[in-house]
């Protein structure tokens, strides 16, 4: 007998019936389970068609030496076969330590680091303080917060575009920076600028995010709690200490880690933002795309190497940080 | 906490004189210093989150491709011929056409394959059940970088490449975990009672999926829409490198091309920027209250 809800009867030792032959166990598993695996199958299989083969095929590029010159093409009506070869795992020993592996890829992975570091910091650090504000008695805090969500409702492409008018050299930022007699950095230009600008536009992109889920967080803390520290005399801080933190732990986990994994992969701020012009603020993503897609010839094997490296680098990430939750007694919600 | 009774008794007593009669602060309620700075902090943080819109809106109003650098000039020759311009002589409506097909049509097989499966991993715990949320979260974690190339690969092997069909698989590789994953949020917030109720009525479980369960998960089916939409309108390196003719751009890439090809034209740049946030902006705003809830749902719950 099937049942749709089994998530109350989970296994638990000891009151198990005897074990029955693999045969029989397996027809019985298929029995009790086939309407889960008849439902999960069109996205196993559009996973397994659109995700898992072109990520195998991937990783078979990484191991050869495909570059745009030798995969198979077809120009006019000439089909020229592909005539890469495997090469094995020179790829990834060339990114990570070859001759010049420092520039091409430590200097982007520290990078890379930094900046997702500074951008999950300033959207939660900013988001954490407008929801406290905004979860406050005051008057026109729903304008506010409509306010304040508008630069996540705006496309990122568009805002983008936005941004670099108020940052080019004769822009409003400059102009105004040199009213107030303070230098005017050249800020599609300098590498340090440059890393400064893609930081500060993607925290002016990503904090709504935070803010609102924060403010939901918030607002689902019991207000019976403040109270009760209130009637203990706890001070503002010791309130925000022992009540607000505690009661936003897994909201902040969760949104913690899809904003490092976000800013992580963000693409489109920095490519938007600089295009080809910038080596030297190209987190590793957008440096991939530079290598496979954004020169001639291409190359599509290190391209490949370079993504499968960085998949690699998340979830690595990603199981250390949901071990140390697990050790703090926290669930993460994804 | 190390504040006594005592303590806290003698302050209040002390407090107590200081308060003018008849107003009794409560929790909440702020002190006039305190709302001031907040007040403050919340008007400057709004003056940043709304100024570059602004600026972009303004300046699509300047006739000259360089009043973005002398913009107080805009004031004297203000118009909205850039906007007639971007309307009438450029690819604009092609854009739209091919934003909407390729974002509608992620959109559409998104939900549509994603709905059994959001239902199966909230109610059912199979063998492989941890294992295939860990796929469906790993695939979010995927930088474009991963499946770019072999992507363009199978897709240039297929002759999908510059084709409304080869970007939406595209797509549907994220969209459709991404689905899953919102949709198992939603339903796991509908009561388990109801599926017993169906199964106890003789409801098979497509049937109390079917009849059940889908009617009260339309507004969590709308929000797994609007998130696929979104980010299907929003992305820009697939859409780039696989679209190869003018007419069948998507707006993100539609909108680099005024620089390159144009001679950066920003004055009309600006100005189809305005166009394409406008409309996005209102559908998002009608829309998020629901997203945010439908993204931290299980967030919130622990």
């Amino acid at each position: 007998m099937t049942v749709a809800i089994d998530r109350a009867t989970g296994k638990r030792h000891g009151d198990r019936a005897p074990r029955s032959g693999p045969g029989q166990r397996l027809k019985q598993s298929y029995q009790k389970h086939w309407y889960a695996y008849a439902m999960i199958a069109p996205v196993a299989i559009v996973l397994g068609v659109l995700v898992l083969y072109p990520l195998v095929y991937g990783v078979y590029l990484t191991l050869t030496d495909a570059n745009s010159l030798n995969t198979a093409r077809t120009i006019g009506v000439n089909h020229i076969d592909a005539t890469y070869k495997f090469i094995g795992l020179d790829n990834y020993a060339d990114i990570l330590w070859g001759d010049t592996a420092y520039d091409r890829f430590w200097s982007h992975f520290i990078w890379t680091i930094v900046w997702t570091a500074l951008c999950v910091a300033l959207h939660y650090c900013i988001g954490l303080g407008l929801a406290l504000l905004l979860n406050q008695k005051l008057r026109g805090r729903t304008l506010y917060r409509l306010i304040l969500v508008l630069p996540w409702a705006v496309p990122t492409f568009v805002t983008v575009f936005g941004w670099r008018f108020m940052l080019a050299d004769g822009g409003i930022i400059n102009t105004a920076l040199d009213a107030l007699h303070l230098p005017s950095p050249a800020w599609l230009e300098d590498t340090f600028w440059q890393r400064f600008a893609a930081i500060m536009v993607n925290t002016w992109c990503g904090v709504p995010f935070m803010m609102v889920s924060l403010l939901g967080g918030l607002q689902s803390i019991d207000a019976s709690l403040y109270e009760a520290a209130e009637m203990d005399g706890a001070s503002a801080w010791q309130r925000f200490r022992y009540v607000t933190l505690p009661g936003l732990r897994s909201v902040s986990s969760t949104v913690v880690l899809l904003g490092i994994i976000w800013t992580f992969n963000q693409f489109a701020v920095i490519f938007l933002l600089f295009g080809n012009t910038a080596p030297d603020a190209q987190i590793l993503v957008t440096w991939a795309y530079y290598l496979g897609f954004g020169q001639q010839p291409r190359d599509f094997a290190q391209s490949a190497a370079y993504g499968i490296l960085l998949l690699a680098i998340l979830i690595v990430f990603t199981s250390f940080y949901r071990r140390w939750l697990n050790r703090n007694d926290q669930q993460l919600a994804i | 906490m190390s504040t006594t009774t005592v303590e806290s008794s003698a302050e209040a007593s002390r407090t107590v004189p200081t308060q003018a009669p008849g107003r009794i602060r409560r929790r909440g309620d702020q002190s006039l210093a305190g709302s001031l700075v907040s007040h403050g902090i919340l008007t400057v943080a709004s003056l940043i989150a709304l100024f570059p819109i602004l600026w972009l809106v303004f300046l699509s109003l300047g006739p000259d491709k360089d009043d973005y650098l002398h913009p107080g000039g805009i004031w004297k020759k203000m118009t909205f011929g850039n906007y007639s311009f971007v309307l009438q002589h450029t690819a604009f409506f092609d854009w739209l056409k091919s934003s909407l097909i390729v974002s509608l049509g992620t959109t559409v097989i998104g939900v549509l394959i994603a709905a059994t499966t959001g239902y199966a991993v909230s109610r059912m715990r199979f063998p492989g059940y941890r294992k295939f949320m860990w796929v469906l979260l790993v695939t979010q974690m995927f930088p474009v970088a991963v499946l770019m190339v072999p992507m363009y690969q199978m897709l240039s092997d297929l002759q999908l490449i510059d084709s409304y069909l080869g970007l939406v698989l595209v797509y549907c590789s994220t969209a459709v975990p991404y689905c899953a994953w919102l949709l198992k949020g939603y339903f796991d917030t509908i009561p388990f009672e109801i599926d017993e109720a169906g199964r106890v009525d003789g409801l098979t479980p497509f049937g109390t999926f079917a009849r059940l369960i889908l009617p009260l998960a339309k507004p969590g089916l709308a929000v797994a829409a609007f998130y696929s939409f979104l980010t299907a309108f929003g992305e820009v390196a697939f859409a780039s490198t696989f679209m190869l003719s003018d007419t069948k751009y998507t707006f993100a890439v539609g909108l680099q091309s005024f620089v390159s090809e144009h001679d950066a034209q920003r004055n009309l740049m600006a100005a189809t920027a305005v166009l394409i946030a406008i409309p996005v902006s209102v559908f998002f705003y009608l829309v998020q209250k629901n997203l945010v809830t439908g993204l931290t749902a299980g967030g919130t719950k622990g």
